[in-house]
């Protein structure tokens, strides 16, 4: 292996000539920093760089620093990049989980001019002045300066890389999964948990953040069954994909544990290829609903916190042995190892046996076992209770200062430190629901507390370290879930591993350090920072992460909370136990923001709702707006018109001859029972039961603290029949308030309801002429002259020789009108049969511009008026609550205040320039007074351009408004630069009497 | 979080609205005075522990449900129709 | 010791060695006269304001976690008074007011930013909704524009112009909003309230009332009894449980709000926008991460934390707003107990009970109100009588109808 040192594979100066788990006869091609490299298929970025032997890839956030890699996996702080370019930039992608591929572009952050020449690693030499907390204590003065000068500054020091330049080009989806068994983990003691619940016939589903399945059995070298453990880890693959119940994802990541066995997981579907493939998502993400769940997600390493340890080169002693094992790669060549734990000499053993010359291994324990020792196979120096004091290095490392046990300084020229401070479990899962991890101090590290209901935790994860233990936690934990699951059969034969030793003892500061001393490395906050916070009185971990930003990077501290807490424990002659962790949130890995929202952007953002009618309207040339989740036709421009045009004659069109609007939109619930009438008299404030069948009549719906909630009209279509309309934006509210009082207030009651907004389709004819049409529309045999069909009829007709449909003589604009209801898929043939009826009479379309506009002037309330706040008194309706019974609201509308003297009442306005436009939310200030809160009278609720009395009109809500009535205001709109003298009116402005409604 | 609709099956929260407090809102006064729906509509026990709500399943069966959930830990312990709690809240 | 240029550059050639406590950690007295219940930021407010404007001294917090643990460390950092009803305006102005000359009076950088907030309309209705709102904001001399679709694309050009679902038609914007960072409030209200005798009692939790013929006369705590003249509770999120030990029960229920950050990027957003046709808002905070929310999860809670239903709906809107954030990654994600009430708007009220007074209710508007909130609550304990800023605040309004209800949604906390 040692002529691998020089050889040089396929350009790549250091990738050992043969080993690792990688496809050589792939070679692949990518760019960093415009640099022309190469590697093979089965790398990260992250290995792919090392083997092209770039140390150097990113800056830190605060100080600029150089920094390297420190690990291999997800946890990874330093080596943070832009990965692709333009729409599809990523910032801050972990090169060690970039998979790499074909044409890859990545691009260091963070820097300028140059990732080498970085100025403002200036901030460096400040480092004194720039301790934890700083800019709490200055920029304060002046004042005006924080905005115009120091945060302009430092926003644009901030942040690490650059968002995409345009909207994200690539598709996401969300997807739903069922299983009784989720896997969380492919190492040692995830698969042992697979093969034992799945062979037993539970729905597994095994999810690997990976791309490969193995954890860190492709990362080590040992064997199971006296074969290499990548073998052993195949022939479990291969069984486990064989089998119809389970589901193996690659690439994808767990990232947040939900109520309910709900399980968050992101799947990267496309991220290890150049271009997302046509009809597929970039990524997935997923919601597993799982009635188990094993967690198996192993361990992380923790640095050790001495002089310059976040120089490049100096790396976690497992990630050295996943660059040398798994990637073939060579993170240096002169190399020292520190170590508090046996761990470290596992990488000297693979270091030497890669051929890397191990010059040192520091442990900090004075005394290590024997089996320990000899296990390092290399000709080392050892230096037993020694510690790493300072890391000589520019951008690499050149050498370090050693302190030994009797305090002689050694310095050790070498190119790399792999240095282990033990490991973590990832217990970050079982957190997530409220969890808080328990110190074991056997291991040195935290373990699961109290975990969500239904998950286990099984090997590393657990705090079982050795390989031959996490075989056997797997194996017994997918048993007891088997078992717990009631799936029959009994426990699987555990293959053979042995344990090797785990022993750590640990060192979490080398207090001679001599520099800055990093424990997170991304934020640079320094063992210096951990203890002025300390000493300042953020003395509880939580303070102590938000003083210093400790475990507040794109890691979350995976590397550096268990260090900074146990420096802070220390400070405080607490035991870490007592000082605790900060709480783990979710996401574990960052989430790309586009996956969790899925398709449900640009026009797929919501549903969109289109009537039965639509293509007629578009076909008339509506010009369709977004009414709620509906699009509705505004108006119907003829040539050049405007809006303003075209709605003025639509009015008029309709006031002088005919007009149909399509209103299919509204709400419809149809209500049916022997109680059916007793239920609307408690729903409606008025009265139901008197209503005959065949009559319609305008009902006024209260909320329970007495304001109004909806209005519409309801027709008796039997003696147990009741068709209830309701505004279009409450549909569903009212629906969900009906059912309420029925089945949580009144169950006894003998009423059943149904939407049927959606059945029916729906249209206004409205106008002097609509008898007209309306008569040439339905079929003969149905008399509906005026005085057979009065006003507030409402009847079942047909159409057309027999389809189906309902009449009503209700109206809206104030003209003689009906409203037309057919089935749904009758819809749009039936707007071109009333097109058609009213041809001779010139039937006009109309818009519900043009419907604002004759509510408006008919004073009929709307959303703008039903704004939740208003009483039926407010309203002018109080002659609407009935007396003489309960009702939905009746009590609490007679609080004092919904009774007050000076309370808003609706009222019209005119300008007294009929010239003049008033416009809606201009507030009411009386004449001559300044414009003041304390001077506020109330404000414009809803205007209008009327043609029909030539001016624009208004409806507002004013205090004590109907006294008023006859007086001027103001209508003062200060946004918008407006000031307009105006009539309080009554809020009837066209045919006060409803004379014309009669026809 | 998942509700055990009686009529739908284990169904995800987001076919469902809430309403509030099921021993409250149930409990409409029949006594119209103030005070008692100034009670009804406002004062709730907000318990940090089991907690009987109302559960709409807007996205499924339109029932409306009683459950009964841990306010501090989002289990959910049972779930009931609330038609059949009549007359007894 | 007093903070500035020239306390960071001796320190800097001291090795930082001379920095001292920012604030006390002393044993509790078996007396004050007045007991805070909540070292949260209304908590600290209330203190620091009832030793600096009202001159009390023998005051204490008690405070059942660490300072700054409830909403103030785990809001979005939003402060503005862009607020519709009169009951509302004028108080939340007051407190931008406040927070605009808050660093130089509390001698701490609390980086109060006011980059402006924006919120956009996407129909003629909301418009109307937010001239009606923007209007009462300029009658109250509170700073409010109204801008169009072109006015918004110049302050965010990076919105979704050409394909949205609900187009963006224009917005409501005051310059004078921004964000505060958020942890820095509790602790320079703590430090500034410490320096004028406020005894800071951190891990020291109420279990119980001193109550006789009416009148509270001190707190039961996990480290023993302390009397007090006068017991004020600012313990939003817990309101209904600490009132419930008095025997009070609250217009209030208990519901999550979550809120996400990004991982940090180059400057993007300069304000913060809230989105009309979705439940969403964001800013960018000095780091760098996108800080961003949504609705509440609707269900009562405890937990602090939510569903992912309520995530996606988040994460659907902010690329709906912004299709450039798909490749960005939210970091984290957590939630905060609110105080819903029955009207959406707080109390900052005295109670039936003598001595006790309460302040609660804050919904998720609280952070914004922090200084205002210490302010009135302060003067209402000192001179036991509301403040005209909070008058509207009143217990008994739900009784009365007086009803601060901003959007309109009625006695249901969860819509609000």
């Amino acid at each position: 292996m040692t002529a691998s040192n020089t050889a040089t594979v396929n350009g790549q100066p250091f990738r050992q000539s043969r080993g690792g788990h990688l496809e050589r006869s792939r070679p692949l091609s990518f760019t960093f920093d415009g640099k022309n490299y190469s590697g093979f298929g089965g790398d990260t970025l992250a290995s792919a760089l090392m083997a092209n032997g770039v140390k150097l890839l990113a800056r830190s956030f605060k100080y600029h620093r150089p920094h390297g890699l420190l690990s291999a996996g997800s946890e990874e702080p330093n080596a943070l990049v832009e990965l692709r370019t333009d729409a599809r930039r990523e910032p801050n992608t972990r090169a060690t989980t970039v998979e790499l591929f074909e044409g890859l572009v990545a691009t260091s952050q963070n820097r300028w001019p140059s990732l080498e020449f970085d100025v403002m690693a200036v901030n460096g030499l400040a480092a004194p002045l720039l301790g934890a907390g700083f800019y709490y204590k200055t920029f304060m003065w002046p004042a005006a300066f924080w905005e115009k000068l120091y945060e302009p500054l430092i926003r644009r020091a901030a942040g690490l890389g650059r968002a995409a330049n345009a909207g994200d080009p690539d598709r996401y989806e969300k997807a739903f999964a069922h299983c009784d068994v989720l896997i969380i983990g492919s190492g040692p003691a995830g698969l042992m948990s697979a093969l034992a619940v799945a062979r037993r016939g539970a729905r597994v589903i095994l999810a690997e953040e990976d791309f490969a399945l193995g954890g860190r059995l492709l990362c080590e070298r040992q064997e199971i069954n006296g074969q290499p453990a990548a073998d052993w880890v195949h022939s479990i693959e291969s069984e486990l994909a064989a089998l119809p119940n389970v589901t193996i994802m690659r690439r994808t990541t767990v990232f947040g544990v939900y109520d309910g066995g709900t399980y968050g997981a992101l799947q990267r579907v496309n991220d290890h290829v150049a271009s997302v493939p046509e009809h597929q998502p970039r990524q997935r993400a997923w919601r597993i609903i799982a009635k188990r769940s094993i967690l198996a997600a192993g361990a992380i390493e923790r640095p050790l916190v001495f002089g310059n340890n976040d120089r490049p080169g100096v790396m976690l002693a497992g990630a050295a042995r996943t660059y040398l094992n798994r990637f073939a790669a060579m993170p240096g060549q002169k190399v020292v190892i520190f170590t508090a734990g046996d761990d470290g000499w596992r990488t000297a053993r693979d270091a030497a046996a890669a051929g890397l010359h191990v010059e040192a291994i520091v442990d900090r324990r004075p005394d290590v076992a024997p089996d320990v020792t000899a296990s390092s196979g290399s000709e080392a120096r050892v230096i037993l209770g020694g510690r790493i004091m300072n890391v000589s290095a520019s951008h690499g490392v050149r050498g370090v200062g050693i302190l030994d046990r009797n305090g002689q300084r050694t310095t050790i020229s070498c190119d790399a430190v792999f240095m282990s401070g033990g490991w973590s479990p990832t217990v970050n899962l079982t957190c997530h629901l409220g969890g808080k991890p328990q110190w074991n101090e056997a291991i040195a590290a935290f373990v699961p507390g109290a975990k969500p209901a239904q998950m286990i935790v099984a090997g590393a994860a657990n705090g079982t370290f050795a390989l031959g233990q996490c075989l056997r936690a797997g194996a017994e934990s997918g048993g007891a879930v088997a078992s717990d699951l009631g799936l029959a059969g009994g426990p699987i034969e555990c293959p053979k591993a042995d344990d090797e030793p785990v022993a750590v003892t640990p060192l979490w500061y080398v207090k001679e350090s001599t520099g800055l001393a990093f424990v997170d490395f991304q934020n640079d906050v320094t063992a210096k920072d951990v203890g002025l916070a300390a000493r300042e009185g953020y003395r509880s971990v939580e303070l102590l992460k938000r003083y210093t930003t400790l475990g507040m990077a794109t890691d979350q501290g995976k590397t550096a909370n268990v260090n900074g807490l146990a420096m802070l424990a220390a400070s405080r002659n607490l035991d870490i136990a007592a000082v605790g962790t900060t709480v783990y949130r979710p996401p574990f890995v960052p989430v790309a923001i586009g996956a969790l929202a899925g398709h449900h952007r640009g026009k797929d953002f919501r549903p969109t709702r289109r009537t039965p009618a639509h293509d007629w309207a578009v076909e008339q040339c509506g010009v369709m707006r977004e009414s709620g989740a509906w699009l509705r036709a505004g108006w119907f421009p003829k040539g050049d018109e405007d809006w303003l045009a075209a709605t003025s004659r639509e009015v008029e069109a309709t006031r002088n001859g005919v007009g149909v609007c399509d209103v299919s939109t509204l709400g419809k619930i149809d209500i049916q029972g022997s109680d059916a009438a007793t239920f609307l008299d408690r729903v409606y404030c008025n009265t139901f039961s008197t209503l005959p069948v065949g009559r319609a009549r305008y009902g006024l719906m209260l909320r329970e603290d007495g304001m109004v909630m909806d209005d519409g009209t309801t027709s008796r279509l039997g003696q147990e029949h009741f068709l209830m309309t309701t505004t279009t934006a409450n549909a569903g509210p009212v629906m969900q308030h009906l059912e309420f009082c029925h089945q949580c207030l009144w169950p006894d009651l003998d009423v059943q309801m149904v939407s049927v907004s959606e059945q029916w389709a729906q249209f206004s004819i409205a106008g002097p002429r609509a008898q007209n049409v309306v008569s040439r529309l339905v079929d003969r045999q149905h008399d509906v002259s005026l005085s057979a069909f009065a006003y507030l009829g409402a009847r079942e007709v047909s159409l057309a020789g027999g389809c189906p449909a309902r009449l009503f003589r209700i109206s809206y604009s104030g003209e003689l009108a009906y409203e037309l209801a057919v089935p749904a898929r009758y819809g749009d043939a039936a707007a071109r049969a009333i097109m058609m009826a009213g041809e001779a009479f010139s039937i006009t379309p109309y818009g519900t511009e043009a419907l604002s506009v004759m509510r408006i002037e008919k004073g009929h309330v709307a959303g703008n008026e039903l704004n939740g706040t208003t009483t039926a008194r407010d309203l002018g309706l109080a002659r609407m609550m009935s007396t003489k019974k309960d009702y939905i609201g009746r009590v609490m509308a007679g609080r004092p205040a919904f009774l007050a003297e000076d309370r808003w009442d609706l009222v019209g306005i005119k300008p007294v320039d009929r010239t003049a436009r008033i416009r809606a939310g201009a507030h009411f200030i009386g004449i001559g007074e300044k414009p003041a809160t304390e001077r506020d009278r109330g404000y414009v609720t809803s205007v209008a351009y009327s043609p029909t009395v030539g001016h624009w009109i208004g409806l507002g809500l004013l205090n004590a408004g109907r006294k008023a009535i006859g007086s001027r205001m103001r209508a003062v709109d200060l946004l918008r630069d407006s000031d307009i003298e105006v009539e309080i009116c009554d809020p009837v402005f066209v045919d006060p009497k409803g004379v014309r409604l009669h026809g | 979080m998942r509700i055990p609709c009686p009529y739908c099956g284990d169904r995800s929260n987001d076919e469902f609205n809430v309403l509030g407090d099921a021993d409250a809102l149930m409990n409409r006064p029949s006594d119209p005075s103030l005070s008692a729906f100034d009670v009804y509509l406002h004062a709730r026990a907000n318990p940090a522990g089991h907690h009987r709500e109302l559960w709409y399943h807007h996205g499924g069966c339109r029932r409306w449900l009683v459950v009964t959930r841990d306010t501090t830990s989002h289990a959910v312990l049972d779930v009931a129709l609330a038609s059949k709690f009549q007359g007894q809240p | 010791m007093k903070y500035s240029v020239f306390s960071l550059l001796s320190e800097a050639i001291r090795g930082g060695t001379g920095w001292t406590p920012a604030w006390r950690e002393p044993e509790p007295k078996s007396q004050y006269d007045i007991v805070i219940v909540g070292g949260g930021g209304h908590g600290l407010a209330t203190a620091y304001y009832l030793a600096k404007e009202h001159g009390l001294k023998n005051i204490a917090v008690v405070e059942k976690g660490h300072i700054g643990s409830g909403n103030v460390g785990r809001n979005t950092t939003i402060i503005r008074s862009n607020y519709l009803l009169p009951a509302n305006t004028p108080f939340y102005e007051w407190s931008l007011k406040l927070w605009e000359g808050l660093e130089q009076d509390f001698n701490f950088n609390a980086m109060v930013s006011q980059r402006g907030v924006l919120n956009l309309y996407h129909s003629d209705s909301q418009r109307d909704a937010y001239v009606r709102r923007g209007n009462a904001m300029r009658l109250n001399g509170v700073d409010a524009e109204l801008i169009d679709a072109d006015g918004v694309r110049e302050i965010a050009p990076m919105l979704d112009f050409h394909n949205a679902r609900f187009p963006i038609e224009g917005g409501l914007l005051q310059r004078r909003g921004g964000t505060v960072r958020h942890d820095a409030v509790a602790w320079g209200y703590a430090r500034g309230a410490d320096q004028r005798g406020v005894d800071i009692l951190q891990h020291t939790e109420v279990k119980g009332f001193m109550i006789e013929n009416g009148r509270v006369f001190g707190v039961e705590t996990s480290r023993g009894p302390i009397k007090a003249k006068k017991v004020g509770l600012a313990c939003a999120g817990n309101s209904s449980r600490v009132a419930a030990m008095a025997g009070l029960q609250l217009p209030i229920e208990s519901h999550v709000l979550q809120a996400f950050v990004s991982e940090g990027v180059k400057p993007l957003i300069d304000g913060v926008i809230t989105f009309g046709a979705g439940h969403f808002y964001v800013s960018q905070s000095d780091k760098g991460g996108l800080v961003y929310g949504g609705d509440i999860d609707g269900y009562n809670s405890y937990a602090q934390r939510g569903n992912l239903y309520t995530i996606e709906d988040v994460h659907e809107a902010a690329m709906a707003l912004c299709p450039s954030f798909g490749r960005l990654r939210m970091v984290r994600h957590w939630g905060g107990i609110m105080d819903m009430s029955m009207d959406g708007s707080p109390i900052i009220d005295k109670t039936p009970l003598e001595g006790l007074y309460l302040n609660c209710g804050w919904c998720y508007g609280g952070f914004k109100a922090t200084p205002a909130s210490g302010w009135c609550f302060a003067h209402t304990i000192a001179r036991d009588q509301p403040h005209t800023l909070n008058a509207g605040f009143r217990l008994d309004r739900f009784a009365t109808g007086h009803l601060i209800d901003e959007k309109g949604a009625g006695a249901q906390a969860n819509l609000h």
